[in-house]
C-alpha cells in the first residue's frame, strides 16, 4: 500500500516536473525569439593558434551587414556589444548588463517595447544617449515610479530613458533577461567599449534570425562559409567564431530535467512493484482468512470467474485507494518542489488520472494470482476449513 | 419420476499416504416430492453422500444422475449452475456471512444469477417471510438466535426455488424445541412439493420424514418407509426398529 502511494506520488511529481520543464524550455525558446543563430568570436580550441591580432574580437558590423544581405534565408542579422555597467539614479546604484544594439536586434529577438519609444536608426547615427530598460532594471532603479523620460547615469554618463522593454523572464541558462539596458550600438562603443585599430567596427556577437527552421543547418553552413571568406581563413585553420543554434542549446539544457525524470521514473516503478507485491500479500492473507466464505459462495452457485472477479475488484480497490492517496500526496509534493526548488511544475489532470490508472493496473496484475488461488478452491474443501 | 439416481457410488479420501473409503457402493433412487432422512453412526459416510448429492464433491466411482442429467464429467461452471438453480444446501453450522444482514445472506445465490437488485430484494424478503423472519431482515447473524440463523440459511437455500433441498444435520446445533420448529418448516415445504434429503442423528427428527435410509460403513443397510401413525406417535416402535437395524 505504501509502495503504491509512493509510486503514484512519484509518477505525479515526475510528470509535473517533466511537463513543467518542457513548458519552460518552450517558453524560453519563445523568449529567445524563434529561429535564432548566435555568432560569437570563437575562443579557439586548446592547443591551436588563436587568430586575430592581440586577441581582438574578429566580428565586425560589416560581417553582420554581409550576412544580412548575402545569405538567403536570413531575415535579419543584428550586431551587438555588451558590458556590465554601473547604473545610477539619485542615490540608487545598480550593476546590470548593458547592450549596444541596432533596431535590427529588436526584430531578431522579437522584443517589443511596451511603453515609450522604440530605438530608431537615427539614434544610432546620432550616437544618442538614450536607453531602453528591462522590467528588472526598472524595478531596481525606479521602484514604482515612471521611468520614461527620466535621466539616469551609466558609468557617470547621463542617459535618457526612452522606452520600457517587454518582460522576457529567465533564460535557458538561468539568468534574468530583464535585468538589462539597451543603448544604440555606436553609443555603446563610444562611451563604454572603445574601438580597436585592427577592427574599428568590431562587435561581440551577431544575432541572426532565419526564416525557416528546416533550413537552419544550411543557413549555418552558409554563414560559416561567408565568414570564412571574409576573414580569409585557410582550410584546416580553426574557426575564429562560433555559430550556434540557440534553440538547440536550449534543448540540450532540457536534458537535465530529463535526468531528473528518469530518476523519478525509476523510483516510481520500483515503488509500484513493491506496492504491488504488498497488495499481493494482503490479498493472499484475505483469501486464506475467507476460505470458508469462498466455499459457501461456490456452494450457492458462484462460478470460478465470479470469485476471481470479486477478489480482483478488491485488489484493484485497494490499489486505487493507494493511487488516489498517492496522487494527492504527489500533487502536494510537486507544488512544494515547484515553490521550494524553483522548478517549474505543471500538474495536469490527465497525468494524475494516468498515475491512478497505473495503480489500478498494478492492482489487477498483482491481484490476479491471489484471486485465481481463491477461484480454484474446491467447494467442499473450502467449506470444511475452519 | 426419479429426481436422484445414484448407482454404485464409491468415494475415498486420501489420508496421509493411504486411502479411506467413505462410501463403498451406494445405490439409491429418490423420487420427486420425497422427504428422506439419512441416519447412521458417526463416520458412516452420510456427509460424504450428501456432498456428492449437492455437487460439492464428485464421487471417486459410480454414477449420479440428477433430474435426468449425469453430473459426472460436467464442467465446473455447469456444476456451479446446477448448485445455483437445482439445489439448496443447509449446513449444520449455518454458514452465514457474518458481516452481511439476513437479507443480504438470502440474496447471495441470486447475485450469481445476475438478477436485478430490486427483484433480488423482493424474492429474498418473500423467502424470509416464509420462514417467519420478515422482521429480522436487517439483523446480522450475530444478532440472531441459532434457530433464527438456521431459518435464514433455509431461506437462502430456497430463494432460488430449487428442486432439491439437502440438509446435513440442520438441527445438530440447535436445542430440541428449536429443532422441531425447523422440522415443521421442512414438513410444510415438503407438503408444497419440495424434495428433501436430510441427515440426522436424532430419531425424533428422522420421524418427520417419509422414508428413512440408514448408512453403516459406507453402505445402505436399511431403507424403510415411515408410516403415518408412527410419525404421529413420535417415538414409534417402527423407528426403534430402524435404529436397531443400524446399531
Ligand atoms: N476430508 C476428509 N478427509 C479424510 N477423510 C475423511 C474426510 N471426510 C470424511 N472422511 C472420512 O470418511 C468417513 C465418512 O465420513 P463422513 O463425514 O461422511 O461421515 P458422517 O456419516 O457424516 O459422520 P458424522 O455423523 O460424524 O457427521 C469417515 O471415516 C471420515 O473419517
Ligand atoms: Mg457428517
Amino acid at each position: 500500500m505504501l509502495g503504491i502511494i509512493i509510486g503514484v506520488a512519484a509518477v505525479v511529481v515526475m510528470i509535473a516536473i517533466g511537463v513543467g520543464a518542457r513548458e519552460r524550455i518552450a517558453a524560453q525558446i519563445r523568449s529567445l525569439g524563434a529561429n535564432l543563430i548566435s555568432i560569437s568570436p570563437g575562443s579557439a580550441k586548446m592547443g591551436s593558434v588563436r587568430l586575430g591580432a592581440g586577441g581582438a574580437p574578429r566580428l565586425s558590423e560589416e560581417d553582420a551587414a554581409a550576412i544580412g544581405m548575402e545569405i538567403p534565408g536570413v531575415v535579419v542579422a543584428a550586431p551587438l556589444l555588451h558590458a556590465r555597467e554601473q547604473f545610477t539614479i539619485g542615490s540608487t546604484n545598480w550593476q546590470g548588463v548593458l547592450r549596444g544594439v541596432t533596431p535590427e536586434y529588436f526584430s531578431a529577438r522579437e522584443w517589443r517595447v511596451i511603453a515609450g519609444q522604440e530605438m530608431t536608426p537615427e539614434d544610432n547615427k546620432r550616437v544618442a544617449n538614450v536607453v531602453l530598460i528591462g522590467t528588472t532594471m526598472r524595478e531596481k532603479l525606479f521602484g514604482k515610479a515612471d521611468p520614461l523620460g527620466a535621466a539616469i547615469r551609466i558609468r557617470d554618463v547621463p542617459f535618457t530613458v526612452i522606452g520600457l522593454l517587454e518582460r522576457k523572464g529567465q533564460s535557458v541558462w538561468g539568468d534574468d533577461q530583464d535585468d538589462i539596458a539597451l543603448v544604440p550600438l555606436r553609443t555603446a562603443r563610444r562611451q563604454f567599449i572603445g574601438t580597436s585599430r585592427a577592427n574599428p567596427t568590431f562587435v561581440h556577437n551577431i544575432t541572426v534570425k532565419f526564416a525557416d527552421w528546416a533550413s537552419a543547418e544550411d543557413t549555418m553552413a552558409a554563414i560559416r562559409q561567408l565568414l570564412w571568406q571574409r576573414h580569409r581563413l585557410r582550410t584546416g585553420q580553426e574557426d575564429s567564431f562560433m555559430v550556434s543554434n540557440l534553440a538547440e542549446a536550449a534543448n540540450v539544457e532540457g536534458s537535465t530535467t530529463r535526468v531528473v525524470s528518469l530518476l523519478l521514473s525509476a523510483v516510481a516503478s520500483i515503488s509500484l512493484v513493491v506496492g504491488g507485491i504488498g497488495i499481493m500479500n494482503i490479498m493472499l492473507v484475505t483469501v486464506t482468512e475467507r476460505v470458508r466464505e469462498i466455499g459457501l459462495r461456490l456452494a450457492v452457485g458462484a462460478r470460478r470467474r465470479d470469485i476471481l472477479a470479486q477478489f480482483l475488484v478488491e485488489a484493484v480497490t485497494l490499489a486505487l485507494l493507494g493511487g488516489i492517496l498517492g496522487a494527492a500526496i504527489g500533487t502536494v509534493a510537486a507544488i512544494a518542489v515547484g515553490s521550494l526548488a524553483q522548478w517549474p511544475v505543471i500538474i495536469d489532470l490527465s497525468a494524475v488520472m494516468l498515475a491512478i490508472g497505473f495503480a489500478a493496473a498494478v492492482g489487477v496484475f498483482f491481484g490476479y494470482y491471489p484471486a485465481r488461488k481463491a477461484a480454484r478452491l474446491q467447494p467442499i474443501e473450502a467449506l470444511r476449513t475452519e | 419420476m426419479a429426481l436422484i439416481e445414484v448407482d454404485r457410488l464409491r468415494h475415498c479420501y486420501r489420508v496421509g499416504g493411504g486411502l479411506v473409503w467413505a462410501l463403498e457402493g451406494v445405490s439409491l433412487t429418490i423420487k420427486r416430492g420425497e422427504f428422506v432422512a439419512v441416519i447412521g453412526p458417526s463416520g458412516s459416510g452420510k456427509s460424504t453422500f450428501m456432498n456428492i448429492l449437492g455437487c460439492l464433491d464428485s464421487p471417486s466411482e459410480g454414477r449420479y444422475r440428477l433430474n435426468g442429467v449425469y453430473v459426472g464429467g460436467l464442467h465446473h461452471d455447469e456444476l456451479a449452475a446446477i448448485r445455483n438453480r437445482n439445489i439448496g444446501f443447509v449446513f449444520q453450522s449455518f454458514n452465514l456471512l457474518p458481516r452481511a444482514s439476513a437479507l443480504e445472506n438470502v440474496e447471495l445465490p441470486l447475485v450469481y444469477r445476475r438478477m436485478w437488485a430490486g427483484e433480488r430484494r423482493r424474492a429474498a424478503l418473500a423467502m424470509l417471510a416464509r420462514v417467519g423472519l420478515a422482521d429480522r431482515a436487517r439483523h446480522t447473524p450475530a444478532e440472531l438466535s441459532g434457530g433464527q440463523q438456521q431459518r435464514v440459511a433455509i431461506a437462502r437455500a430456497l430463494v432460488t426455488e430449487p428442486l432439491l433441498l439437502l440438509a446435513d444435520e440442520p438441527t445438530g446445533a440447535l436445542d430440541s424445541q428449536t429443532g422441531l420448529e425447523i422440522m415443521a418448516i421442512f414438513r410444510r415445504l415438503n407438503g408444497e412439493g419440495l424434495t428433501i434429503v436430510l441427515v440426522t442423528h436424532e430419531a425424533e427428527i428422522a420421524a418427520h420424514a417419509d422414508r428413512i435410509v440408514a448408512f453403516r460403513d459406507g453402505r445402505v443397510v436399511s431403507d424403510t418407509p415411515v408410516v403415518q401413525q408412527a410419525r404421529s406417535l413420535g417415538n414409534a416402535r417402527h423407528l426403534s426398529l430402524a435404529y436397531n437395524n443400524v446399531r
